[in-house]
């Protein structure tokens, strides 16, 4: 996010020439006056009949999931299709899947940071928000599930009159509670600081009453002192050092659920850092699928080049092979390991009753990403559009199979059960993608889509 | 604000380096008492303004510290002491349960110390600053870089200083009130 001007005066002369090896991130020659106005002008004018239709819609899609959800709580757990062999199912699919959603606004802000990556400041803003957004969809189905979500509270460790009962801090249901509130309350402060500087460009230009008084007040009084940067910086590095291993500790921690008992298909040492590499993976497809929409919706293609989407193309590929020599391993480890219960589970996944949903999940996440391999899918907007969302269906499927597979054929054959999700529960699924798009519009009309300051940053990367 | 007259003067510039030169400069002139405002972080300024080693990361390491202990000692209180629970004959004291809740309220305390310790002593929130009375001020946040020298600097004179920073050939240079 900082600039090395440090030689700058004495070596003018080398800013002068272009690089022949790196091309600006930042493309038609912009000057910082350009920036401010490009990104400032899309929170001043009102949103176009493109953004309202999908507001609208999305808007509408939330309602009837809120609808569901309402009459599943009001009525109980029975409106799903659960029993007492398959008692998770949907509802624990989704919030892994959402889980894993908000993996990629963490990594391209923290991990990227890191490592220097500085195409990162085009995205990283609604990269941030996206996770936050996908994190709050992910915390209302635990919620749900608990049948009594008025109670959820009982999970924080407090003093109480209850016979001063505590929580188990043995149980990894626990541990996943802590990990993902940390993770959300972490992932709101780092967006919530990276906007500062941005909200104070929003208040010194933004004139209409309300939205200067927001500004004003989110932006603290930010006045862009030297001093005030110097310290900014040192405690956005110390932030990024922070979140990394917290990116990785929360999918690790879900997959914690899983692995520490004893379903042959869920006991297993691979699922941390197989769950974390599919978190990112499905992170970043959701990410591109965004990025892709946000570029035209809001005429960004200036900042959201195709070069960022080719490096997120990359990384998909990257997790998305991690990801498959992880379905391999597991499968390997389930016939290594001699245990009958473990071998039936694994042929029972690619041919029992729900293998066309395990075909699927291999399908679009071990063959798809590997069109990435080629220039062409990796250039052409079209398909990365296509791949990345084939991506997240086969992100969505695999936790369902690992969570329904696993429980729908126990050791007693004669508790052997098949699930099916009632409308309830699909109407309740789609209304958290409405939930998600609504937030995300709301996000895109009030606050800097992207990163100003960093941008301004790299402005002159790889130019005169 | 009690205080009147002039906090100090302020020059403006269109391009980073030129900031970073007029910093070193006023520096060399014996200035101490100044800042810069700018709209993107230069970490040359920092060179150039002798900032001190920020005392961020010391708070930080204390809330890791304090988040660590506290997250271990409520684990252990409370499932040792306040509610035993003894499960299948296994000792009591079972830390490696305890790691992972130990680990996020590590990060937690941590990240809030840093967040809290930075706004603590950058002074924000901060409902009012004397440099938003100069004229052109706004455009700090968005396109030009400025450099204020305070009134308390011993070294400032008002007609000395204006003719100093003019001679850096800025864009303009301005008076900053109360």
């Amino acid at each position: 996010m900082s600039v090395a001007l440090k030689h700058e005066g004495e070596h003018e002369a080398h800013h002068q020439e272009l690089s022949p090896l790196r091309r600006p991130l930042i493309e038609g020659r912009k000057t910082y006056g350009d920036v401010t106005t490009d990104i400032c002008s899309l929170m001043e004018r009102k949103p176009g009949g493109l953004w309202w239709a999908a507001f609208i819609t999305s808007l509408t899609i939330f309602l009837a999931g809120a609808i569901a959800t309402t009459y599943t709580v009001t009525t109980g757990i029975g409106t799903w299709g659960l029993n007492k062999t398959v008692g998770w199912a949907f509802d624990i699919t989704n919030f892994v899947f959402w889980i894993g959603i908000g993996h990629a606004g963490t990594f391209i802000s923290a991990i990227l940071f890191l490592f220097n990556q500085k195409w990162r400041t085009s995205v990283n803003r609604s990269a941030e928000a996206m996770t936050l957004i996908a994190v709050m969809c992910a915390g209302i189905f635990p919620i749900i599930h608990m049948g009594r979500p008025w109670l959820f509270y009982w999970v924080l460790p407090y003093p109480n009159q209850r016979g001063s009962l505590w929580v188990n801090f043995r149980s990894p249901l626990l541990w996943d509670f802590f990990a993902i509130s940390t993770y959300f309350i972490i992932s709101a402060v780092f967006w919530y600081l990276g906007l500062v500087p941005d909200l104070a460009t929003a208040r010194d230009r933004i004139r209409s009453k309300w939205r200067h008084a927001l500004y004003r007040v989110m932006s603290l009084g930010w006045n862009g002192s030297n001093r005030t940067w110097s310290r900014y910086e040192t405690v956005y590095l110390i932030l990024a050092a922070l979140a990394t291993p917290l990116v990785l500790s929360v999918h690790s921690i879900v997959s914690f659920d899983f692995a520490t008992s004893v379903i042959p298909g869920w006991h297993s040492t691979i699922f941390p850092p197989y769950f974390v590499a599919g978190a990112v993976f499905s992170g970043f497809a959701m990410v591109m699928t965004l990025m892709i929409l946000v570029r035209k919706l809001m005429k960004l293609e200036a900042y959201i080049t195709p070069q960022h989407l080719e490096n997120m193309c990359k990384v998909t590929l990257l997790t998305g092979s991690i990801v498959t020599v992880a379905y391999l391993t597991e499968a390997f480890i389930g016939f290594y390991s001699g245990n009958p219960n473990e071998m039936f589970v694994i042929i029972n996944r690619a041919m029992g009753p729900y293998s066309w949903a395990y075909w699927t999940m291999v399908t679009c996440n071990a063959i798809v990403p590997q069109f990435f391999w080629f220039k062409k899918a990796r250039t052409s907007i079209p398909m990365i559009f296509v791949l990345s969302i084939l991506i997240n269906v086969g992100m969505w499927f695999e936790r369902f199979v690992i969570i329904v597979t696993s429980l729908h054929r126990d050791f007693l054959p004669s508790s052997w059960a098949m699930y099916t999700p009632t409308v309830t529960e699909i109407v309740i699924m789609l209304g958290s993608f409405g939930l998600f798009f609504t937030l995300f519009l709301l996000f895109l009309r009030i606050f800097p889509v992207i990163s100003m300051n960093e941008v301004k940053g790299v402005l002159h990367y790889a130019r005169d | 604000m009690e205080k009147k007259g002039l906090y100090g003067l302020i020059a403006e510039f269109d391009t980073p380096t030129d900031v970073v030169n007029a910093v070193h400069k006023a520096y060399d002139a014996g200035y101490r008492k100044m800042d810069a405002y700018t709209p993107f972080p230069i970490e040359a300024l920092n060179e150039a303004l002798h900032l001190k080693r920020s005392k961020v990361p010391l708070i930080v390491l204390i809330g890791g510290i304090v988040g660590a202990l506290g997250g271990y000692l409520l684990q252990y209180w409370a499932s040792n002491i306040a509610y035993p629970m003894n499960i299948g004959g296994r000792p009591m004291h079972t830390w490696p349960m305890f790691i992972v809740i130990t680990f996020e309220c590590t990060i937690l305390v941590a990240s809030f110390s840093a967040v809290l310790g930075m706004l603590a002593l950058n002074g924000l929130p901060q409902p009012y600053h004397p440099v938003f009375n100069s004229p052109r001020f706004e455009l700090a946040s968005r396109t030009n870089f400025f450099l204020c020298i305070e009134s308390d600097d011993p070294e400032f004179d008002e007609r000395k200083t204006r003719e100093f920073l003019e001679q850096l050939s800025p864009g303009k240079v301005s008076d900053v009130e109360h």
